[in-house]
């Protein structure tokens, strides 16, 4: 069972062989996928309010991000990180309890979808206004040299929409001012909601940018799960080991709407040729198949345990209650002798 | 000896960095041997070695890993250079910081240090008061602190408080203001109004530097025969509605002033408690002064029109006085 990933003393994953770490990441892009198709069939029987955010076609990169780091290591997931959530630790039941709007989740109600985190078990939790999180996860990596933490790193997603953001640059600019131990693994999937690259930036190629910043830059195959697990495993293991801020930047296409709401009508058949376009899932199992790393009879076990593992979740939080207006607190500030006289 | 309301901000830094190694102080200008634009910090680098930071003109970014810091432990203090240059880092103030206890049910203890307000001569962007903005969101503290005593006692409660608070340190009072010594106890609790002077005929409430221009207002009054009692807000959120409403209980005229701009604001959300909760406290309609609604004006003819002073103030209290 992969329910939660243990947040391991130290990454399996840096140190299984090659082909264990692969199908141990399959099964996270697996689990992601196999909930958001789920997630997405609820959104569209109405039983979710507000919007639905997958990550398909971005799992293999998304699930890299997650699987290498430790314990002690932060996590600075973004929208289309479900893959490395889980890989990362982050319990199913989390996701559905926050999309369902079950008042046992981690927002209990007050914030949904791709919003939730765990701060407290080091994964942040996103604000909708793109970059934010960076600066956050230096922060957070500041405060770890300050109380003298040894090996650790943070890792920050984004989008290369997000990458416009001037937020995006005072963070990656104090990261490297900083020298903390930073991996931030940038996804291009060639939209920002509807606006195609040309429309976003000018610059011949956005790995660029981290001689800029002062870091050091890798571009990656977003369908090619190996490619990205070799890529984004070894820039944790640089940042990790003293190196300069990591830049990974991957392409990918996104194969969803921005979000469910979004039929994604602007996406050009020329683009969906594109190699970038390929499915990352099917291309990760067709490598399974090819190379016979497990029998079929495996792989089928693996989508059954899925999809177990997503019914459960689901159920789960289905049969919990909804948050009460009347029995909420209505206070944004923790200290309870400075809340009491906030009307 | 004296102490200035500026050296009363730098012994509260000093003190929580020699108390509480999880404070540290970060912002532009405040580390090496210049200590911050106003020397607010001055010499604070040397005695505690990598804890007072110089940053890049980020202010995003400066109070994102403030949040980053405070979620880890830590209890940063980031100084804005000046108040007006907030605008910048609204989103990690507004948007990550005041959501995050809600959101999260993990507070964020930061203290976010504005030097604000008009001196003349600084024109519309190193002159503003923002306390009003950061009062209208959610999740945050504004404290406004108008002597040297609580300059000093409130900004060691702001940095013990696990929310965010913006503490707006007004750059007028920064050398004008001065005490004998700093308090050796807490002052009032946070949240608490203060009556700094008692009276029976008329009450003003003020906060920051406008407590002054109304305490000096209530001296000419009292010239004239009438008693001024005069609130100072110390924080204008929490707002102690009660103190406020207990004083116009006695006076039945109140006079709000804030060196804001007019729109909104803490002005007129004083007005607007009191007239829900006290109508039948007012003996005439409530009135406040405030800045024009236009940027703040650079020169000095013009800055000191701009701005309520104890001439505007009085003129209006005399109006109320005439109801």
């Amino acid at each position: 069972m992969l329910q939660t990933a243990p947040r391991r003393k130290k990454s399996t994953a840096s140190r299984a062989a090659p082909h264990e770490r692969f199908l141990e990441a399959f099964r996270w892009m697996l689990l992601a996928r196999t909930l958001e198709d789920k997630l997405v069939s609820l959104y569209r029987g109405g039983l979710i309010t507000g919007g639905v955010y997958v990550g398909r076609g971005q799992e293999a990169v998304s699930v890299a991000c997650g699987l290498f780091l430790q314990k002690g290591d932060i996590f600075a997931p973004l929208i289309r990180d479900q893959a490395g959530r889980s890989a990362f630790g982050e319990p199913l039941v989390d996701v559905t309890r926050t999309y369902l709007g079950s008042r046992q989740g981690p927002m209990r109600g007050r914030d949904g979808n791709i919003h939730r985190g765990r701060p407290r078990d080091n994964q942040l939790a996103m604000i909708s206004h793109l970059g934010a999180m960076v600066s956050v996860t230096v922060g957070v990596l500041l405060a770890k040299r300050f109380k003298r933490e040894k090996n650790f790193v943070g890792l920050s997603c984004i989008g290369e929409g997000g990458m416009q953001t001037g937020s995006f640059h005072e963070g990656m600019n104090l990261a490297a001012v900083e020298q903390v131990p930073l991996v931030v693994v940038a996804t291009n999937n060639h939209y920002a909601y509807s606006t195609p690259n040309d429309r976003e930036f000018a610059c011949h190629d956005l790995v660029d940018r981290a001689i800029g910043y002062g870091f050091e830059g890798y571009t990656i195959d977003g369908n090619d799960l190996t490619n990205c697990l070799d890529v984004i495993g070894g820039a944790v293991k640089r940042a990790r080991a003293g190196r300069p801020p990591q830049l990974v930047v991957a392409s990918i296409l996104r194969l969803s709407g921005h979000g469910e709401h979004d039929d994604a009508s602007y996406v050009t058949d020329e683009m969906k040729r594109q190699p970038f376009a390929r499915d990352c899932l099917k291309v990760a199992e067709q490598m399974i198949v090819d190379l016979n790393l497990v029998d079929p009879e495996t792989l089928r076990e693996w989508r059954e345990d899925a999809a177990a593992q997503v019914d459960q979740a689901i159920a789960t939080a289905q049969k919990e209650a909804a948050p009460e207006a009347d029995q909420e607190d209505w206070c944004a500030v923790s200290t309870r002798r400075i809340a009491d006289q906030i009307e | 000896m004296s102490i200035t309301y500026l050296e009363a901000i730098r012994e509260a830094q000093a003190k929580l960095l020699r108390d509480d190694e999880r404070v540290f102080i970060y912002g532009e200008d405040v580390g090496g041997t210049f200590g911050g634009a106003f020397k607010a910090t001055k010499g604070l680098a040397k005695e505690f070695p990598g804890r007072v930071l110089n940053t890049p003109i980020s202010e995003d970014a400066m109070v994102g890993a403030a949040i980053g810091a405070a979620l880890e432990g830590m209890r940063p203090i980031v100084e804005m250079q000046f108040a007006d240059f907030s605008s910048t880092a609204l989103n990690q103030i507004l948007n990550n910081a005041g959501t995050h206890y809600w959101r999260t049910n993990v507070p964020v203890p930061i203290t976010v240090r504005l030097p604000c307000g008009g001196t003349k001569g600084s024109g519309p962007f190193h002159s503003q008061s923002m306390e009003s903005i950061y009062a209208h969101y959610p999740g945050l503290i504004v404290m406004t602190p108008a002597t040297v005593e609580d300059a000093y006692t409130m900004l060691i409660e702001a940095v013990t408080i696990d929310d965010p608070v913006v503490y707006c340190e007004h750059k007028y009072l920064y050398y004008h203001l001065k005490a004998d010594k700093l308090p050796t106890e807490g002052g009032l609790p946070t949240g608490r109004a203060r009556i700094a002077r008692e009276g029976r005929d008329l009450t003003i409430v003020a906060y920051s530097a406008m407590l002054h221009e109304g305490l000096a207002v209530a001296d000419e009054l009292a010239r004239e025969g009438f008693e001024t009692e005069v609130v100072d807000l110390r924080t204008v959120k929490p707002l102690d509605t009660e103190t406020i409403l207990a004083s116009v209980a006695r006076t039945g005229r109140l006079l709000c002033v804030g060196e804001s701009f007019p729109w909104g604001g803490a002005t007129a959300e004083v007005i607007s408690r009191v007239t829900s909760e006290g109508f039948h406290l007012l003996d005439a309609a409530p009135q406040r002064v405030n800045a024009k609604d236009t940027p703040i004006p650079y020169h000095p003819n013009l800055w000191a029109a701009h701005r309520p002073n104890a001439k505007t103030i009085a003129d209006k209290a005399r109006t109320l006085l005439r109801e």
